[in-house]
Order: structure tokens, then sequence, then C-alpha cells
């Protein structure tokens, strides 16, 4: 059954909002752990939340991660806020 | 003048190679020069600066670039790496120094006309440093500030037709060699393969959701000029089933000195007369070739595809009619952690398109398995490892074959499961007793 999205999306904002204290940017497993879907099922909230500017990219080149836009030291730190 | 004093990068020109230095300091009195007159995006000194902070790296042994970042087109998760200087005051030019990578032409295939496009483009908003090639295959385009990169991403869209290519946990940018295009040994079109999948699978290009990168390749004949073998996840192989064609006529020509071996590759020195036997049959590894009088025979039942007979002889031995794919998995050429070579999962596959069979029962079992089972930055080689090719097997639903086996006794990946043996593991203990003594 697909998964609803409103619904999916506060459980990934409140999920990540949660950790905030100890990390700000966060592997895309952590999200389809939260929704507690298959990968698939998890791309397609995840996709949709990137879309809408909840959620941002993060990549080092190599491995990509996703966290709440603003949050953690990168953006005021490069000014890309 | 130079911006700054760069004296351990200096003594890198010494050396007898070509020297990048020496580019990078013809590129920085270029772009200070500007004869051509481009108004630069970007700052005019970024690769004077480029030298100062690598010369910098060099004084303290450690790198001065940042780890990564959040910046990208819009829509993209991959194509763009945030890359950022730790020295901003000293190194102005290079405070914002992003990589973009774009998707190179299949084959690698270019007109000069399309190169200078690429190129004016990126000294206009970028630095004019690139990369040709990245070692995933793609052009990469080294440094640019963040207000540059949809610009750039948009005249790539839309002029230069060319797409983003794939970083982060990816899929990465295909790669194919040149095949069918230019090569009489390419058993299958490595273009058409490479550019279906490129397009079928857009949105595990630009969306990262899988554990870590990912990595398709594809070569046209077991020469793998791409070496897929040795750097991709899943490795495309070209093949054929029966018999290599043989023209003894021609076989007769090289023995006679008229064709020159190797189509005259080798030509730099004098080697000698050609020597079959030599150079030839006693050099083939499973020893399948001998001469009968004049005529060379081979047992194709043991050629296992090393081409080096067809790489000696091309006009006399030809690959055979019945062409398709060896699909491996499982390769990877990481710095850290060791290389691993792939390990054959479908020994034969026909490459036809619209490639539905490849697509359904190979690429997308394997993919739901490792995005469900992968470990965070685990490679799908990795996970075969942990899990065992016998986990691989089952997702796939092939029957295990001993061509999976890379040599005797040293992968016994395949274990009995207890519903296949007639009756199971329990035995009748006192009937066993009977005929073997404690």
């Amino acid at each position: 059954m697909a998964l609803d999205y409103e619904e999916s999306k506060q459980k990934i904002i409140e999920g990540l909002k949660k950790k905030l204290k100890t990390k700000s940017k966060f592997y895309f497993n952590d999200l389809s752990k939260i929704l507690g879907a298959k990968p698939r099922e998890a791309k397609k909230i995840v996709n949709r939340m990137v879309e809408e500017g909840l959620l941002e990219y993060w990549s080092s080149g190599s491995t990509s991660m996703y966290g709440l836009p603003g949050t953690g030291k990168q953006a005021a730190a490069e000014h890309e806020d | 003048m130079a911006k700054h004093e760069t004296p351990m990068l200096d003594q890198l020109e010494s050396g007898p190679w070509p020297s990048f230095v020496s580019d990078l300091k013809a590129l920085a009195e270029k772009r200070a020069k500007n004869e051509e007159g481009i108004e630069f995006q970007i700052p005019t000194d970024v690769v004077d600066d480029i030298l100062g902070v690598l010369e910098l790296s060099y004084k303290h042994g450690r790198t001065h670039w940042k780890h990564g970042g959040i910046v990208g087109v819009f829509g993209y998760g991959g194509g763009v790496i945030g890359r950022y200087c730790d020295q901003p005051e000293m190194f102005p030019g290079v405070a914002h120094f992003h990589t973009m990578r774009v998707n190179q032409p299949g084959g690698k295939f270019y007109t000069t006309d399309y190169l200078r496009k690429l190129c004016d483009l990126w000294d206009f908003r970028g630095s004019g440093v690139l990369n040709m090639h990245g070692s995933t295959g793609d052009i990469i385009f080294l440094g640019t500030t963040t207000p540059q990169l949809e610009e750039i991403f948009y005249e790539l869209t839309h002029n230069l037709h060319q797409d983003l290519g794939g970083s982060g946990s990816n899929l990465r940018t295909p790669s194919d060699c040149v095949g069918q295009a230019r090569c009489e040994f390419a058993c299958y079109d490595t273009q058409d393969l490479c550019y279906d999948l490129t397009q079928e699978y857009q949105d595990e290009l630009h969306r990262p959701a899988f554990p870590y990168k990912f990595k398709f390749k594809f070569d046209g004949c077991p020469n793998c000029c791409v070496a897929s073998i040795a750097r991709s996840d899943l490795s495309f192989i070209g093949t054929w089933k029966d018999d290599i064609k043989i023209d003894q006529e021609a076989v007769q020509a090289y023995i006679g000195g008229e064709l020159k071996p190797n189509a005259g590759a080798h030509s730099g020195r004098d080697w000698g007369p050609f020597d079959i036997q030599k150079e030839v049959i006693d050099l083939c590894p499973t020893d399948c070739m001998w001469m009968e009088g004049k005529e060379l025979k081979i047992d194709n039942k043991e050629c296992t595809r090393c081409m080096h007979c067809i790489n000696v002889m091309p006009r006399a031995l030809r690959i055979g009619d019945d062409r398709g794919i060896t699909i491996l998995a499982g390769a990877k050429a990481p710095i850290l952690d060791g290389a691993q070579m792939g390990t054959l999962i479908v020994p034969f596959i026909k490459a036809e398109p619209p490639y539905t069979e490849i697509k359904e029962n190979v690429i997308e079992p394997i993919w739901d398995w490792w995005m469900e089972e992968g470990k965070n930055r685990e490679r799908l080689g990795e996970l075969m490892k942990r899990q065992g090719l016998q986990k691989m097997i089952e997702i796939l639903g092939v029957e295990p074959d001993p061509r999976m086996v890379q040599e005797p006794r040293s992968n016994p990946y395949i274990f009995w499961k207890e519903e296949e043996v007639p009756g199971g593991w329990k035995r009748d203990i006192k009937e066993f007793r009977k005929y073997h003594q404690r």
C-alpha cells in the first residue's frame, strides 16, 4: 500500500528534529527506517520532500546524505543559507 | 609574475613527464592576459589560487579543502560536489570551487566543435580547468561558484544537449567502450545499451537513495577496454557462444609475414619473423590451439575468451556469430580498502533492445536486495562477500553454475540447504553406527 505523503512527511521531519542535537545529516537508510518502508517506497516520499524544499541533499562527492534545510554548520559557514 | 611563490610545485615540473603544474601556470597566465576578452564569471585569478593552495597543502602536509557540501542544481542530488577552501582570505579565488560532473558522450566520441563549446562554457563560467575524463568516465569541470551552477546546467542541457552525471550515492554515469562504432571485436552495441540504461535509470542517476555509489560499465569484448571487470559493480562484457571463425588462408599469411601481427601495432622495433607457435599457440592460457599441418585448430569449448589470438591475428580469427553478454558483479577499485574483481553471475544473456531481461531479471533484483540489505557505504561487492554468492544467486533466481567459481577451493559459495537434501540433516543414528564406529 502506498504511503500517505502528509503523514510520512511529518514522521520524517519529527524524526530528524529529535536527533538534531547529535547530528544534522542522515543517510537514506535512516529515512526509510523512520518510515518503516521499503527503500523504493521511501524514495518517492523523500524525493517529493526535496522537491518541496523540506529536505536538502549533502554530498561529499562519494556519499550522499539528507538534512533539514539550514541545519548543521555547513549552510551558514559557507554562505549557502 | 605569479601571484604565489610555488617552489615545491616548481620542482614537480623538472621530471620527465608532462606536468599539470605547467598546464595550470599556462592557464593562469592566459586568464590574466585574457586576450579573447572573456567576461569571466568567477575570479580571474582562480587558477593562481589553485597553485597557491596546493603549495600550502604540500608545505603543511594536509589538505586545505573542506569535505563536501549542500550545493547542487534543482531536483538533482548528484552531479555537483561542493568544494570549499579553508583558507578563503588567503585564496579568495578558490573560496568556492565546486566540481561538476558532466555525462560524457557514448564511447567518448566528440567533434572538435563540441569540445570547443565545452571549453568555452567552462572558461566563461568556471575555472577553465577540466579533467578529461574522471575515473568513472565523465567530463569533470573543476571549480566554479554557487551562482554559476544553474547557469551552466541550463547551457549544458539546452544548448549542448548534455546532462550532468552521477555522484554521491547514485548510479554513476554509465561508461562504455567505442564498441561497434569502430571495433570489429564488439559483440554487442555497447553504446546503445549504455544509452538505454542511462535513460531508463534517470531517477537512480540523479536522486540518491543507494547505500553508496553504483557503477555500470560496458565492454564490447573481453579485451575490456573500459576495465569493467575491475571497476564496476555491474560489468557487461561482450562474448560469443559458438566458435571463433578461422580464415586459414589469412593464418598462412601471418605465418608467411604478409600480414603484420597485431595489425602492426608493435612495429616500433624488429621482433624478428612472426612465430605462431611461440607468439600465439604457446601463450593460449587453456592450451586449446594447435596446428595440424597447415591448419590452425581450436578446441572452442576450452576457450576462455582471453582474446590473445584474436588480437594478434585479427584478419585470421574473428569472434563467433552467436553473440551476447556476460555479466559480472561486485568489482570495486577503492583506494582505502583493497580492490576486488567482479564475480560472474550471468554467463550469457542476449543483448537486444529493449533489454527487458537484463533490466528486470538482473539489474532491478540486485538493486532491491542491495538497497534493503546493504549497509551505509557498503558496495555491492562487499555485500556479496558478507552474505555470500549463494544469496545473490537466490535473489537472481538462477541455478549455481561452475563458471561462477573463480578457481577450485577459493570461493566455495554453494552450500546445500536442508530442504534440498533427501531426508534432510536428520539421520537414524543407530543405523549409522552399524557401519561406523565411534
